[in-house]
């Protein structure tokens, strides 16, 4: 018995899914944010483990996770600033809150 | 690495992941989600050193840990009132939100129970660190100069939307 590329992939599948559920349930815009970094990291550690599958010579999936850790950062920066303005103006971070534009 | 520390290392590894990941979303103090959150990013670092991809685990905790987390944590202090705890934490979406969950399950494990990959290839002893860096600074040489603009206007439009508004 081994630990395949598959096991891998099905930590990335399960941790993806929960992130999923976070987002799609919490209703706190910070615990939203939560869920996103969650997701993005098992998209991460799938581009990694098929790197590694395709061989020691080859590393553009690494390169592609070190992108997508530049991104969330930047991501999660305004994010975060976005929900304080919010909170500043509102007084709440609650998403079902803020439903000004429904019609 | 012996074998069995190898798969031992594994399981232990992937379920610290998946707790962490539960913990966000269970947990009903946002602050604990958060703490748990740096648990699962912890542990998606080792992950990545069993994958062989030293150089990426020093940059997760660096970044992810180091920085984002600790700028969420600080996000929930400013935010949350701590004695309002019976505060609903789900909105209504709980019920469909778990079948896009099941059904997403469901179409991923057919594909791989039927994808054939071929076995990871052996760890290089060496690290892959200047072979990386030799590829930021040529073939992606330009998502590199753009991922750096991207990061100046985040910078600049964080500043601007945190701070405060001056009347006059």
């Amino acid at each position: 018995m081994t630990i395949t590329p598959l096991h891998f992939v099905g930590v990335s599948v399960l941790l993806f899914g929960v992130g999923l559920l976070v987002v799609l349930t919490r209703r706190n815009a910070i615990g939203i944010l939560m869920g996103i970094e969650l997701m993005l990291n098992a998209v991460n550690v799938a581009l990694v483990t098929f790197d590694r599958v395709y061989g020691p010579e080859r590393l553009d999936g690494q390169l592609f996770s070190l992108f997508v850790i530049t991104v969330a950062a930047a991501e999660a920066v305004v994010g975060l600033a976005l929900i304080l303005a919010i909170y500043r103006s509102r007084g709440t971070v609650a998403v079902d809150d803020l439903h000004e534009l429904r019609g | 690495m012996t074998d069995w520390i190898y798969i031992m290392a594994f399981y232990g590894v992937a379920g610290v992941a998946l707790l962490g990941g539960l913990g966000v979303l269970f947990f009903r103090n946002l602050f604990h989600a958060g703490l748990s959150l740096i648990l699962s990013l912890f542990a998606v670092a080792s992950l990545f050193v069993l994958l062989g991809a030293e150089f990426l685990a020093g940059v997760q905790v660096l970044i992810y840990v180091g920085a984002v987390a600790v700028l969420i944590l600080f996000a929930v202090m400013l935010t949350q009132r701590i004695t309002a705890r019976r505060v609903r934490r789900y909105t209504r979406a709980l019920v469909p939100a778990a079948l896009v969950i099941l059904g997403l399950a469901a179409v991923t494990a057919l594909v791989m129970v039927r994808v054939e990959l071929p076995p990871m290839a052996p760890i290089p002893e060496a690290g892959a660190l200047d072979e990386l860096a030799d590829l930021l600074l040529s073939t992606y040489l330009l998502p590199f100069e753009v991922i750096s603009l991207l990061l100046l206007g985040a910078l600049v439009g964080a500043i601007v939307l945190a701070r405060k508004e001056e009347r006059r």
